[in-house]
């Protein structure tokens, strides 16, 4: 890969395009110094004070003058908030009663919100507005530079911790090179707006905000690459590879296939109505791996079954005809329920989670099931169910005879445990389908904590041994005739699929942006060299031998465009 | 002193867009107007704060008054406003 000599930062690619130009940052929040001293002269400390709510108003009128019509509505009201007179009169009290300025502001601003956040829904949403006018009147009482992003002069990347609404609002497409944040995800409000503006963008970029602002860097909105110092050739290099890449992916549609046509569904991972909304719309099949966390996580009581019933048609109904593998309810130690929690744990990893969680409470499994045959029934669905954390063949039985109590077809098991890869034959000899969790079957496989940045290297799922587990979970497969496919990460990375399909996985379930890349890649390659990859990164010694040794051999139309 | 009775006709109450446009309709009376909710304190109805911070919602009341010439050309007028649906216009 060219630009070895630049740093490369990773992040979430979440708005297509590449982008490279000076590095502009976004100046965080004012907040009143600990220390400041207290008024002694109300009335002086007043004048001051309304001074700078006076400039903060002027300029965001005329950086209103100077956005298109949903900007400007925004920055009028905010300015408003900055010229009123119930605030700078409750600023007033606080200068009174001895407050520095800045800390002042910052109490009559808290007063407000406080009252707002009461309210609740429409009224809570303007605690931000509020908030960011008080930043801004801190910093000009402050004398320090305004938070938020500077006026910007030439195409820039706007560099943040993560976009505050209004902020992203008021982006001039024409100056916003592309972004990048430490923050945020996939369907954060910065990715979202970035998309709709068409501006490349990177979230959750580890590490971005140690960049100094007006360092040059380049990213890629598709892949996730942040290049700081990119070299000429390097910029080159990345804008013609992501004009092949847009070709490469633009010739491959359908349900996925090798180029001798063996048949494997390209499916999405969702946890969510949103994100089922937006998978269905693309050309995918389906749904490999629905996480139905959401709908507990929050909750304080057990949600009801007709509440559980909404939420899985509202799932359901933009897949249409296709399938749906739902998983049942995934918590534990780690994720704990308020209306079922078992308490701390030693080892929440290895604790009482997933399936384990639901035989201890089989009455939250049974609503579950219930509420999604409901929802299966009204849509048109192929809807399975599958459990996660299964180790033994027991413990499958007792699921699927659950699943099939309630009337759902079609019932399956995650493997992320060694144990129920190893005995792959046995535990699918009472269920439908198995799908591998790549994520936890490489923390159980290599006793390497997840959630310990440092043990990434372990984790990888390019780990011979990891390779070696799921080819004895494929072979369970091939000898029941069941099908097992792959859920976790690996699933998207073109060239693990590969070798995941050469080991014998009948479907790659994966975040929807990933699946036109994996189409492509299955489609430069049969079957048998998919075995082949699969048996080459087998006998590789490390994972990193075994990442080179396919990149070298896969297809290298393929490799160029990664 | 010059008294209405109004109510909110903003499918979102009196927030957002509403209340910034009675707010700026109450400025330009050039009186001081006071918005409040029956039997409560009222607020400064040029304070999209205050006026924010009753939390009127769609179909509630709210009371205006005023003081000074004029005062019922201009409550009439603002309770005019107030019964329109703003966010939708």
């Amino acid at each position: 890969m060219a630009g070895e000599s630049s740093e490369t930062l990773r992040g979430i690619g979440v708005s297509g395009g590449t982008a490279h130009g000076p590095v502009v940052k976004v100046a965080p929040a004012v907040r009143p110094p600990e220390d400041e001293p207290a008024t002694t002269d109300p009335d002086a400390a007043l004048s001051r004070v309304k001074a700078a709510y006076e400039q903060v108003a002027v300029d965001l009128e005329a950086r209103a003058g100077r956005s298109d019509d949903t900007a400007q509505q925004i920055l009028k009201a905010t300015a408003l908030i900055a010229r009123d007179k119930g605030l700078h009169k409750a600023t007033g009290k606080q200068l009174v009663a001895g407050l520095g300025p800045a800390t002042a502001v910052d109490a009559a601003v808290e007063e407000y919100a406080a009252q707002f956040e009461a309210l609740g829904g429409y009224f809570a949403e303007r605690v931000t507005d509020l908030r960011d006018v008080g930043s801004r009147v801190i910093a000009a009482v402050l004398g320090v530079p305004a938070p938020g992003i500077p006026d910007l002069v030439a195409p820039s990347i706007v560099l943040a911790h993560d976009l505050a609404p209004a902020e992203t609002a008021t982006l001039d497409a024409a100056l916003v090179a592309g972004i990048v944040t430490e923050a945020g995800g996939r369907t954060s409000h910065t990715a979202i707006l970035a998309a709709q503006m068409g501006i490349p963008a990177v979230v959750h970029c580890g590490g971005a905000l140690d960049i100094a602002a007006g360092a040059m860097v380049a990213l890629d909105g598709d892949t996730g690459q942040v290049t700081i110092d990119p070299s000429a050739d390097f910029v080159s290099g990345m804008t013609q590879r992501r004009e092949r890449r847009a070709a490469a992916l633009a010739s491959s549609a359908g349900p996925g296939r090798t180029s001798d046509d063996h048949h494997v569904a390209l499916l999405a991972n969702i946890g969510g109505v949103e994100d089922a909304v937006a998978a269905g719309a693309q050309d995918l099949e389906g749904v490999g791996l629905f996480r139905t966390e959401f709908v507990f996580l929050s909750a304080t009581t057990a949600p009801t079954l007709e509440e559980q019933t909404s939420i899985y048609r509202a799932v359901f109904e933009p897949f249409g005809g296709r399938k749906v593998v739902v998983r049942t309810l995934d918590a534990g130690a780690d994720k704990p329920l308020s209306f079922a929690d078992l308490g701390p744990e030693e080892n929440p990893a290895l604790g009482r989670r997933g399936l384990r969680l639901s035989a201890l409470h089989p009455d939250l499994l049974d609503t579950q099931l219930a509420a999604v045959a409901a929802a299966a029934r009204v849509t048109e669905v192929d809807v399975q169910v599958m459990a996660p954390m299964v180790a033994t063949a027991e413990e499958a039985a007792w699921f699927a005879r659950r699943v099939r109590e309630h009337g759902l077809p079609k019932a399956g098991v995650m493997i992320e445990v060694p144990a129920a890869a190893l005995r792959s034959r046995q535990v699918l000899a009472d269920v439908d389908f198995a799908s591998l969790g790549t994520n936890d079957l490489a923390q159980y496989t290599m006793a390497a904590d997840r959630m310990q940045g440092e043990l990434a290297d372990l984790l990888d799922p390019w780990q011979p041994a990891v390779l070696d587990v799921i080819a004895a979970a494929c072979e369970g497969g091939q000898d029941t005739g069941k099908p097992i496919g792959v859920c976790g990460e690996a699933g998207g990375d073109p060239l693990l699929a590969l070798v995941l399909v050469g080991l014998g996985v009948a479907s790659l379930s994966m975040a929807p942006s990933k699946v036109p890349v994996v189409r492509y890649a299955l489609g430069r390659h049969t079957l048998a060299q998919c075995k082949d990859l699969a048996a080459l990164a087998r006998r590789s010694r490390t994972a990193a031998d075994a990442r080179d040794a396919v990149r070298n051999a896969a297809d290298q139309d393929v490799v160029e465009i990664l | 002193m010059a008294q209405r009775t109004a109510t909110i006709a903003s499918s979102v109450g009196l927030h957002a867009r509403p209340a910034a446009l009675f707010v700026e309709a109450a400025g330009d009376t050039g009186l001081d107007v006071e918005i409040a909710r029956p039997g409560e304190d009222p607020v400064d109805a040029t304070s999209i704060l205050g006026v924010m911070a009753l939390g009127a919602k769609h179909g509630e009341e709210v009371v205006l008054t005023a003081d000074g010439e004029g005062a019922d050309e201009a409550l009439d007028k603002l309770v005019a406003l107030l019964s329109r649906d703003l966010d939708a216009e």
